[in-house]
């Protein structure tokens, strides 16, 4: 049981990463990646919100009329999600004004409404729960190792702190604009799925 | 007038949504395999917009917004809280009366458009619009030009790619890269092209 437990936890980070082979929730993931600090942010936003309407539905499943099924989780992420935005907006006003919309977002990232779908549907809370985590915790991976990489190189920077002096500071680095630059995060997410399916190369597409 | 055609071309070029927002990407990446459906989904996404948009704009100013509901008596009132769930209940409740509508009316238009409808529901590149529209302020007319526009970027964004994908089918790329690593360059490519229209 244990052994299912932390494979639930663990299998959505690079076996069955939501972003890198099931091409959900791609949106977010690029928007907000130019500094560290947003992306955790975000990461921790899309994990409590994943988690926490995966367990919801997934202990009213059996009350849930097929028909109107999706309306039901629509309304069960957005409230969530609003509580999330609301939240944001009262201790942390200066972060909920740099990621503007892209709160809001989390209701039509397809990684809530597909762990919704896909699994709290039919499977008990807590394993719904974890699966929510872990699948939080994919996303988060994804979105850490490109805002990473581009607040590094971008602005020489890691969460706000000078970790390459710039040249303009007086330092040796020169920073390099691309990284800064939204079009960046579509070819590090493509070089992070390269690497990805080197690794694992299950994940291949066929022709 | 001139105007309405600025906020219409910003919003079709240089603020297109999925090129520079990234909004609405997981059905841009996955329905662009093909011209032709990606003109599909992309004649939905823009039909849906121009309604969806304005809509949740006249819902803003004469429901949601602080002060608006003076009409009715409560001029202290401020449900802008609640924007998030009433926007995204609106869109829904809009695709399934559209399905309906088309189904019943204009069967052709309904056979082209019909798969793509309901998953918009859950397109961030709709929502996305509405709440641009709102961090904005638009008035009513501004909307409908904007929800034009909008729907108008994400046509030409989502056609580009498909053809571009199309050509590629004969291209041989490492195995580990085909299918959605080269989209993902592509489609970086292509909104490396469209930052030229936004000077830089």
């Amino acid at each position: 049981m244990a052994d299912r437990k932390r494979d639930l936890l663990l299998r959505s980070i690079i076996e069955r990463n939501p972003i890198a082979l099931l091409v959900l929730g791609i949106c977010s993931a690029l928007a907000v990646t130019s500094q560290m600090a947003t992306a955790l942010v975000m990461s921790i936003c899309v994990t409590l919100v994943v988690a926490c309407s995966s367990c919801i539905i997934s202990i009213v499943r059996h009350q849930i009329p097929n028909s109107v099924r999706i309306g039901l989780q629509i309304t069960v992420i957005a409230t969530l999600v609003i509580l999330v935005d609301q939240v944001l907006k009262a201790f942390f006003y200066d972060l909920s004004k740099q990621l503007s919309i892209f709160v809001g977002l989390i209701i039509t990232n397809c990684i809530v409404m597909g762990r919704a779908e896909g699994f709290a549907m039919s499977n008990p809370p807590m394993s719904s729960f974890l699966d929510g985590i872990g699948n939080g915790l994919g996303y988060s991976f994804v979105l850490m190792s490109v805002a990473f990489v581009r607040e590094l190189f971008g602005s020489g920077t890691l969460f706000g702190y000078e970790v390459l002096p710039l040249v303009s500071n007086g330092g040796w680095y020169i920073r390099n604009g691309l990284f800064i630059l939204p079009v960046s995060a579509f070819f590090l997410i493509a070089i992070l799925i390269w690497i990805l399916r080197t690794i694992d190369p299950v994940q291949v597409e066929k022709d | 007038m001139a105007h309405y055609f600025e906020i219409i071309i910003r919003s079709l070029f240089i603020e297109n949504l999925p090129l520079s927002f990234f909004l609405g990407m997981c059905t841009f990446l996955a329905i662009s395999k093909k011209v032709k459906s990606a003109v599909g989904l992309g004649s939905a996404v823009m039909f849906l917009m121009v309604i969806t948009v304005p809509v949740n704009n006249l819902l803003l100013n004469t429901v949601l917004k602080q002060g608006a509901l003076a009409w009715a008596g409560q001029p202290d009132l401020d449900l802008a809280f609640l924007g998030l769930l009433t926007y995204i209940g609106i869109i829904a409740a809009i695709v399934q009366i559209l399905e309906m509508v088309l189904d019943r009316f204009i069967p052709a238009l309904h056979a082209t458009l019909g798969i793509f409808l309901p998953l918009l529901t859950v397109n961030c590149a709709i929502l996305g619009g509405t709440l641009f529209m709102v961090e904005r302020d638009y008035t009513f007319a501004e909307s409908v030009a904007y929800g034009f526009g909008a729907g108008g970027g994400f046509f030409l964004a989502v056609v580009l790619l498909a053809g571009v994908r199309e050509k590629l089918e004969y291209a041989d790329p490492p195995a580990a890269l085909r299918g959605l690593g080269t989209t993902f360059i592509c489609a970086g490519l292509i909104a490396l092209a469209f930052m030229g229209l936004a000077g830089f």
